[in-house]
């Protein structure tokens, strides 16, 4: 195998291969709480780029954006889970599959 | 190959392949191990973000999502009842369907990254140390910090809102 020194395309597969499987988690798996891993499994794939970029660029602003983005998706969490919470108070159920009153 | 090539290849395929188990462990459909298997996946792309010199968001990588964002995960799947995902198996369509659209997806990304040369030319230069970040962040980024703060106080307020016995 040739392994060429490492840059920024280095960087980017390994980025677009883990939003590639948190996309995948996403469409198969029905279960609420790992879709929500999945998701952040995206998250976290955007910002290995972001960091990529900012470093072979030379410029901070992509870490800064990373810092926002780690805040929001904690804050996303929270609030996504207590949604997750009181959904299963009211029905009894973490499946998506469970979750079609709305389908017609 | 230098030191630091030997690590990028280590940890992107620990990145890799503990994200791969997040999604489907082919040994156990049980959340927690998804849960845990997100956990090491999370802290070496902090190995990642060390590689790229980002050593302030290496830290609050592990400390936020290794820490807190998981014990969020882990308590909420205490308190749900998910012993019947393990029983569960997945559909053949969702499969289906999930390799097809995702592998066209990796296909555009791909074929995007290794035809646009992006990297060509580039040397690794910025340092993200915590002193320039913070300058950058209190200087130029004053007002998204402060609405970010903010933001923190309405997912608070929401996430107890919504947790409370009797929503009305």
């Amino acid at each position: 195998m040739h392994l060429t020194p490492v840059g920024l395309e280095h960087f980017l597969i390994v980025s677009a291969a883990l939003f590639c499987l948190g996309a995948f988690g996403v469409i198969m798996r029905r279960n609420l709480i790992v879709m929500y891993m999945s998701l952040e499994l995206m998250l976290n794939a955007a910002n290995l780029a972001l960091v990529a970029f900012s470093r072979f660029n030379n410029n901070l602003n992509g870490q800064v954006m990373v810092f926002f983005i780690i805040t929001v998706a904690a804050a996303e969490v929270a609030v996504g889970l207590a949604l997750i919470v009181a959904l299963y108070r009211k029905r009894q159920t973490a499946h998506v599959e469970d979750l079609a009153s709305m389908k017609l | 190959m230098a030191i630091q090539d030997i690590f990028f290849y280590l940890f992107a395929a620990l990145t890799l392949l503990c994200a791969f188990l997040v999604v489907a462990n082919p040994f156990t459909r049980n959340p927690v191990t998804s849960a845990m298997f997100l956990v090491l996946s999370i802290i070496s792309m902090a190995g990642l973000f060390v590689l790229l010199h980002a050593f302030f968001l290496a830290a609050v990588q592990v400390l936020v999502y290794a820490g807190a964002v998981m014990v969020l995960f882990l308590f909420v799947i205490m308190l749900l009842d998910l012993k019947e995902e393990t029983a569960r198996t997945f559909k053949t369509f969702g499969v289906v369907t999930g390799i097809l659209s995702v592998g066209a997806l990796a296909a555009i990304a791909f074929r995007a990254i290794a035809t646009s040369g992006v990297g060509t030319g580039l040397q690794p230069q910025a340092e993200g140390s915590t002193r320039l970040l913070g300058r950058l962040l209190f200087k130029d980024y004053l007002l998204p910090f402060e609405i970010v703060s903010v933001l923190l106080l309405v997912a608070m307020v929401g996430a107890i809102l919504l947790s409370k016995k009797d929503i009305k």
